[in-house]
């Protein structure tokens, strides 16, 4: 009978899972920062989860701590999937890189770095992806505005005109 | 060119100079291949055999810079893209055109955010703007046959 995620057994040794959390069919681990590189070793080595789908953050800007890290993994051979939650504050934004146990986190800590901001200790290549490599910022923060020109309505439009940075030669 | 300077206004020489070489120019126009985004594939549509740009002179899109004189900005600028469409508008010979085909190269079009450019014009300027996402073929060459009409109306003293 094939595995499904609310009757596979996920034992991972000496507490390095501070919660559990089952949603609809869907196993979420909460775990610290310390020890996660340590969880997706065991969770590729024992528990067969050997695909890393994706890395991603998400910003809960008034709540602290502020970025929630998110792993995705995937098992071939089970056929289940799993998710690690690492909540990180804004003041030490800074995380294990999982480039020591999954290779294909490279570029999507990459990314995470480019447009939030925290930074991955040890990864191999940390630097912009997206933007360009002299830009300033980290555009998907809560604080960056989303839109970087005004609208231009009637009563508006010639004043936008007026300070638009337009290349003349 | 200079031409004025020696010449002095001589009336008909000078005018028939003009429509000459602004009938040359315009009928000759060579194209950079610079296609972007979505914008490329209604401009490479132009380019094909039902509505076609070999009419108008438009008969091979040049890969280098150095050979070309029109750029038509067919697609989203990116930020990153920017200093590499500046450089290559600077590497064009005179007399050069830029088209700003499309909402997102004239305008920045639906995306108003931190990685597209609102509008190419302000990294280099613009000859001729062709609204829609993606303009029809039919806008694309109404586009061209107008920058054709401003290449004709070209004075002696606006050349470089």
């Amino acid at each position: 009978m094939a595995e499904t995620p609310s009757t596979f057994k996920l034992e991972p040794p000496e507490g390095l899972v501070a919660s559990t959390t089952v949603f609809r069919g869907e196993v979420t681990l909460h775990t610290a920062r310390e020890q996660l590189l340590a969880l997706l070793t065991h969770l590729r080595d024992v528990q067969q989860f050997n695909q890393l789908i994706d890395v991603t953050c998400t910003d809960y800007f008034p709540q602290e701590p502020r970025f929630g890290m998110v792993y995705q993994l995937n098992s071939l051979p089970r056929n289940i999937r799993v998710r690690v939650n690492v909540m990180l504050s804004e003041h030490d934004a800074r995380i294990e890189s999982a480039c020591a146990a999954f290779l294909s986190a490279n570029w999507l800590e990459r990314e995470i770095y480019d447009l939030m901001g925290i930074h991955f200790d040890n990864h191999p290549d940390l630097r912009r992806i997206l933007m360009p490599l002299d830009y300033q910022g980290h555009p998907l923060r809560k604080e960056v505005p989303v839109t970087v020109e005004e609208n231009a309505f009637s009563f508006n439009r010639e004043r936008i005109d007026r300070d638009k940075p337009y290349a003349r030669e | 060119m200079g031409l004025e300077q020696k010449l002095g206004d001589m009336g008909i020489v000078t005018t028939s100079l003009e429509k000459a070489v602004g009938w040359a120019r315009s009928n000759a126009i060579w194209p950079l291949l610079f296609g972007l985004a979505c914008c490329a594939i209604e401009m490479m549509s132009t380019q094909a055999s039902n509505y076609d740009l070999s009419r108008f002179g438009m008969e091979l899109n040049r890969a280098s810079p150095r050979q070309s004189d029109l750029m038509i900005i067919a697609g989203r600028v990116s930020r990153k893209m920017a200093p590499v469409i500046r450089n290559l508008y600077d590497q064009m010979p005179d007399p050069k055109y830029v088209i700003a085909m499309g909402d997102c190269a004239s305008c920045g079009g639906v995306f108003n955010n931190y990685a597209i450019v609102q509008g190419v014009d302000e990294i280099i300027p613009v000859d001729v703007y062709i609204a829609g996402c993606p303009p029809r073929p039919e806008t694309l060459i109404d586009g061209i046959l107008l920058l054709q009409e401003k290449i004709k109306g070209e004075k002696i003293t606006t050349w470089k």
